[in-house]
């Protein structure tokens, strides 16, 4: 007796719960001065620093959006959780996003490991997330085909790779090369594979490949060993915890070659790591420079700067550029639920952010430049922009 | 051939930091038979007291140096009077058990302070930021001070212990607690100080590592803190050169395995001679000369 009773019990719940839903997301596109946009990022835990920039970024946007008068006289609602940089929380967020909120669309995770594990609820419950800066190759497609709510506005990781290897045979006429990698990531991996591959095809040679796990704090050995290699540059596709240090040690043991890596560099605190002196010759690729002079990325800085008191990096122009994104999904969207806004997302042609003016591809992701940031001295001396993919 | 002297310098430097953590374990495993496994968690705890004396205080390399071995000192020994000492006659078990919490409860508690992020020490200045060219192979000042600061520290440990009356007490106490007592030695004091020399060796090493490597955080200690310990039993644990030979010899591995085979293998083959030793002399290298104990 006891046992149907609960059973009774559950299913009461079960259907009340889901009448709920139903209500709550129903009076989300009917009635209401709001539209709710879910923020699900890295707010704390270890890759924190990424998280943070990104929603600075996200929420200066969506001020600037209100202030200009919202979507159709509607303001946009930011409902902002903390997954605590892990994959596990961010599913559960995502799903409370959807179902307790009854957001229109979910901002992040930064990562892409958290923001793969998002998407399974995303593609379950129909309604588009999408990130500034999950840039593994098959976030938005892979082998079971391409996610339909997986957006993402920035360039890929065998992208970033390629765009290296051909500045490094073009610009610094690179023959020789000698890769650094970190063998605990993926990241890294995919980096290095596509380096080697674009490399070796215009005609230069790895010479040397090396490789360490995160949190190694003695480099000394294997820099040595690089050391007495013939070489013209070092590709070091990671993150900058490691790469400064590497970077410190390189130049301490006389190492003076170029010094090349990707968008894992973009931290202040790789200039801590390494030094400012250490900084010279050292070249990565990224989404966005400082340095641009187009007036809509100075008129971001000096905005951002107002703001928040300090220099944007690239997770807050990504942060910026994914909040005015998807505002330009909802004004050209038919109507204001997640259906339409998925459409009208993988519509979008030409749309002009800091990072670069790009349009979505039949896989979501976005077409656009890649940026190659000098440093001297520690501080961003040149920025070449190269190729649409 | 010059290749191979670099790495031996690399390997030396190395080996420096690991034999400074070494003797804080083999001592205290000497006088209480405790593998003290926070003693790694006082090493992370001397760099970030070194980074905040230089970063907050503004303090010069050489009184963060010493604050932070005094600090750690005073923490060495609050650790022993909170957590081990309640347990003097309990199993060993239970100590082990203990000491490992104790290392936990350090790690996390400090991260929830400092943030789990990574710090960067303040760019050295002055004498410290020089290198030194011979022929094709370059020393750092910074190692410099790495290797001659272990030299020091250790020589006057060695002092300590083999000449002083307090040294005395701590030989007895590790050959035969009971016996000592009998003999008017405080057996509770000479733990204690046992744990503040190890702790503040602990404390140099780990401003040490903050000035050489630039990077410190809360679980800096676990890696370092695990290859110091095979250090330890690698050179007969509870021995005092046998910890130092120790430390220089697996730092040299380690550097010599990533210089001249696959950087990767580096801890499998640290961690095998591990396996090694205690299939094949499980007392250590100086195992045998138990009489010098302490």
């Amino acid at each position: 007796m006891k046992k149907k009773l609960s059973i009774l019990l559950a299913v009461g719940l079960l259907i009340s719960g889901l009448t709920a839903c139903g209500a709550n997301s129903k009076g989300q596109a009917a009635n209401s001065n709001e539209i709710k946009i879910g923020i699900n990022y890295e707010l704390s835990g270890g890759v924190a620093s990424y998280g943070q920039s990104s929603v600075d970024g996200i929420m200066m946007a969506i001020d600037e959006i209100n202030a200009a008068g919202g979507i159709d006289g509607k303001k946009l609602v930011p409902v902002k959780y903390d997954n605590k940089s892990e994959p596990a929380e961010a599913i559960t967020l995502a799903n409370k996003l959807i179902s307790q909120d009854g957001v229109v669309a979910i901002l992040g995770p930064a990562t892409s490991g958290s923001f793969k594990s998002e998407i399974s609820v995303a593609e379950k419950k129909k309604v588009p997330v999408i990130s500034g800066s999950a840039t593994a190759d098959d976030v938005t497609v892979d082998k079971a085909g391409k996610k339909e709510y997986a957006f993402r506005i920035c360039y890929t990781d065998s992208f970033q790779g390629t765009a290296m290897a051909n500045f490094a045979a073009q610009n610094l006429s690179a023959k020789k090369a000698v890769i650094v990698k970190d063998s605990s990531s993926d990241y890294a991996k995919g980096l290095a594979d596509n380096f080697t591959k674009t490399f070796t095809a215009a005609g230069g040679t790895i010479v040397g490949e090396e490789a360490y796990v995160a949190k190694d704090k003695d480099f000394n050995a294997i820099l040595t060993k690089i050391k007495g290699l013939d070489f013209d540059v070092i590709y070091l596709p990671g993150y900058y915890e490691e790469a400064g240090l590497i970077i410190k040690q390189a130049r301490a043991l006389g190492i003076d070659k170029p010094i090349l890596g990707a968008d894992g560099f973009d931290s202040p605190d790789l200039t801590n790591l390494a030094g400012a002196s250490a900084l010279t010759k050292v070249y990565f690729t990224n989404h966005y420079s400082s340095l641009d002079k187009d007036p809509a990325v100075v008129k971001f800085i000096d905005d951002f700067k107002k703001k928040y008191n300090k220099e944007p990096n690239a997770f807050h122009a990504l942060g910026y550029d994914l909040a005015k994104f998807v505002a330009d999904g909802l004004k050209r969207s038919k109507s204001l639920d997640s259906g339409a806004l998925k459409d009208a997302l993988a519509e979008t042609k030409d749309f002009t952010g800091v990072t670069g003016s790009f349009s979505i591809d039949e896989n979501h992701n976005p077409v656009k430049a890649i940026v190659v940031v000098g440093l001297e001295n520690g501080v961003q001396a040149t920025a070449e922009k190269s190729g649409n993919k | 051939m010059d290749n191979f002297l670099q790495q031996v310098i690399n390997g030396i430097s190395l080996g420096s930091i690991y034999a400074l953590i070494a003797l804080g374990y083999t001592m205290v495993y000497g006088i209480i038979k405790l593998i003290n496994f926070a003693h790694c968690d006082v090493y992370m705890l001397g760099a970030y007291i070194g980074y905040f004396c230089m970063t907050s205080l503004k303090l010069g390399v050489f009184p963060s140096l010493v604050i932070a071995m005094l600090a750690c000192t005073i923490i060495g020994v609050l650790i022993e009077k909170i957590a081990y000492k309640p347990l003097r006659n309990a199993t060993r078990i239970a100590v082990l058990i203990t000491a490992i919490g104790v290392s936990l409860f350090i790690e996390y508690g400090t991260m929830r302070f400092v943030t789990a992020n990574v710090r960067a020490y303040p760019p050295m200045t002055g004498w410290l930021a020089e290198r030194f060219k011979i022929g094709n192979m370059t020393i750092t000042a910074q190692q410099i001070l790495i290797v001659a600061s272990t030299i020091v520290l250790v020589a006057l440990l060695q002092f300590i212990v083999k000449k002083t009356k307090m040294g005395k007490a701590m030989r007895a106490v590790s050959l035969d607690k009971d016996a000592a007592e009998l003999m008017g030695i405080n057996v509770n004091s000479t733990i204690s100080f046992t744990f503040a020399l190890g702790s503040a060796l602990a404390g140099a090493a780990g401003v040490l590592v903050g000035i050489y490597y630039n990077s410190i955080d809360p679980l800096m200690g676990v890696i370092p803190g695990l290859k110091a310990f095979v250090a330890a039993v690698f050179g007969g644990i509870g021995i005092i050169p046998g910890a130092m030979i120790g430390g220089y010899f697996i730092g040299t591995v380690e550097v010599f395995v990533s210089g001249y085979g696959n950087s990767l293998y580096k801890d499998a083959v640290v961690f095998a001679i591990l396996i090694i030793i205690l299939i094949v002399k499980p007392a250590g290298l100086l195992g045998k000369n138990t009489k010098e104990k302490v």
